[in-house]
């Protein structure tokens, strides 16, 4: 299959999604309420359709659409098929942002613990982007997220630990769980612009990133300014993972797996996976987020917990034939 | 005629080891110059110190007659092609596409025709939709040398560009370079096959503990002198139909 053609194709099929997400729910509507909501947008099932259940659609679209180009620019930059958003540590800053911002009592602010999760990971990202412009070797960047990753989540766990009230700790571990419940037009306003500049960066390392197929030292040696696109790669996979996680929470296995649906199709192309990885990420968290909703469950599933729960599995299957491959 | 690359008096350090030591080496357009030396002389150091790939202490590496660390990545990619030792490859892209990284300055179309002719003259050209990683060995160093190729410098330096290949293979390799030579290139290899760096090499570099412990035609530099004080050899190079051969056994007294 062309690349070309399978864009097309993820993009009919996220549009799809998209529809049947907007018009499934919990609550559900009867042929009149839907003639109504598409006649008049104005009445009670027109609010459901296009003040509830659009935007929080477009939110899914928009953070798993990241979360898939940043895993597959990160899967790239780091010739590791393991990589994920997460793995330059920007994720658990952002994370560690907004539990202080919750913490700290400034939930009921608007916007002020998404401002606190991308803060945590601006500051994050930007000690990872000036070791991306020393080191060439990936294992530094790596290893250094690991760290950042477990001092973040240590630092988050005294959060909790320190926290005064149970409420509040609730209320982290609920936002850390990951969700577009309730999102409006203007928290996707809000995480827009990062997100947009995260994009243009990592589509922009594209020729990096398929240069690095032959080593770091080929790559150096061919021309390319392989410094300013392995820092566009890094640049753009921490804004688009910290905007991600500012916007809906941390939720996991979309940046890590949407590139490993659509990597045979692009022939293992670390530049050509980027736009599909993208569309393929949008496509799986508008599903997971319909499914979240759907779902009977006493209280609504968390988006992040919907992504792992399924996602491991099928992870899990892909990576059992991948290592097939790999033995044969 | 001008050299098409120079390293002068080039110390360099790894970690706080001293890797090269007044190192020295000239190639001029047209000619092949063979890299030998024992495991840790200083060969791979050498070309990426002169390649502007590892920082030099004193001495000078000029590419094209102009110092390395002053060329831009698009100047350098346009005055040397490098093909380094480390062959494995990240990601499964068929050959075609393999090869035609070797020129990203040309629009898509147009490397892709380059990496097609290439591969046909490695001898490969029924490889071209295949995964690199779906290859053997010597099928994955032929597409890495088609992107060497591909590169359409003037100078190309490959990196053990025969290691791990069998005999029929080796001397294809070396006989492509010599052809790139006798285009016009100038070619620089390293090898430890000393029979071979005679055979194909129209002068032979020498490494010893950093330093150059010869340099001239390969009947020269691996003199008796040179195989029992550098390589613990004893024994000569020797003229045969299919050309210079080193007749030699290790030396007793070590």
């Amino acid at each position: 299959m062309s690349g070309r053609r399978l864009e097309l194709l993820l993009l009919l099929a996220l549009i799809a999604g998209a529809v049947i997400a907007i018009g499934l729910g919990e609550s559900p509507l009867s042929a009149a309420q839907y003639h109504q909501a598409l006649t008049d947008p104005g009445s009670a099932p027109g609010e459901v359709l296009w003040s509830i259940r659009l935007p929080r659609v477009l939110m899914a679209a928009l953070i798993g659409a990241g979360l898939g180009l940043a895993g597959a620019a990160m899967q790239g930059l780091l010739r590791n098929p393991l990589a994920e958003p997460g793995v330059l540590g920007v994720s658990a800053t952002a994370g560690l942002g907004a539990s202080l911002a919750i913490a700290g009592g400034l939930a009921a602010m608007p916007g002020a613990i998404e401002l606190a999760a991308l803060v945590g990971a601006l500051l994050a990202g930007a000690a990872v982007v000036g070791l991306a412009a020393r080191f060439r070797e990936p294992e530094v960047l790596i290893l250094f997220g690991v760290a950042l990753s477990a001092f973040a989540g240590a630092l988050t766990a005294l959060v909790f630990n320190l926290s005064p009230s149970p409420v509040a700790t609730a209320e982290v571990l609920a936002w850390l769980m990951g969700s577009v419940e309730n999102r409006d037009f203007t928290d996707i306003l809000r995480a827009l612009p990062p997100m947009a500049i995260g994009v243009g960066l990592c589509l922009y390392s594209a020729k990096g990133l398929r240069m690095l197929t032959l080593g770091e030292e080929a790559a150096q040696m061919s021309g390319l300014p392989m410094a300013r696109l392995r820092v566009a790669a890094v640049a753009g996979s921490a804004l688009l993972a910290g905007a991600s996680v500012a916007a809906a929470g941390v939720i996991g296995f979309v940046g890590l797996a949407a590139p490993h649906l659509v990597r045979a199709a692009v022939r293992d192309d670390p530049g050509k996976i980027l736009r599909p990885s993208a569309l393929a990420g949008a496509l799986l968290l508008v599903v997971a987020d319909l499914a979240a909703r759907v779902i009977p469950t006493e209280q609504e599933l968390k988006l992040g917990v919907v992504t792992a729960l399924f996602g491991a599995p099928v992870f899990a299957l892909l990576a059992w034939r991948a290592a097939r491959s790999w033995r044969a | 005629m001008s050299a098409a690359w120079t390293l002068e008096a080039v110390k360099a350090l790894r970690g706080k080891a001293l890797v090269l030591d007044e190192a020295f080496l000239d190639v001029a357009p047209g000619e092949v110059l063979g890299v030998v030396g024992p495991n840790g002389a200083g060969k791979t150091s050498l070309l990426r110190a002169g390649l502007g790939l590892m920082p030099l202490e004193t001495g000078r590496a000029l590419l094209a007659g102009r110092p390395v660390g002053g060329l831009n990545p698009v100047e350098r990619a346009r005055l040397v092609g490098y093909l380094p030792q480390e062959r494995r490859l990240a990601w499964n892209l068929p050959a075609l596409d393999v090869a035609a990284l070797g020129a990203p300055d040309l629009p898509p179309g147009e490397a892709l025709a380059v990496a097609r002719d290439r591969l046909e003259r490695v001898g490969v050209p029924d490889l071209a939709g295949r995964g690199v990683l779906d290859m053997s060995g010597g099928e994955r160093a032929r597409v890495l040398l088609a992107r060497l190729l591909t590169t359409r410098a003037p100078l190309l330096v490959a990196d053990e560009p025969v290691a791990g290949l069998d005999p029929d293979a080796q001397l294809l390799t070396l006989d492509l370079l010599r052809a790139e030579a006798a285009a016009g290139a100038a070619v620089v290899v390293t090898l430890h096959d000393l029979g071979l760096a005679a055979r194909s090499c129209d002068r032979v570099l020498v490494l010893d503990h950093g330093r150059v412990a010869a340099e001239g035609a390969p009947i020269e530099a691996l003199s008796p002198e040179i195989l029992a004080k550098v390589f613990k050899l004893d024994g000569a190079l020797i003229e045969t139909p299919a050309g210079l051969v080193v007749a030699a056994r290790r030396t007793l007294s070590r």
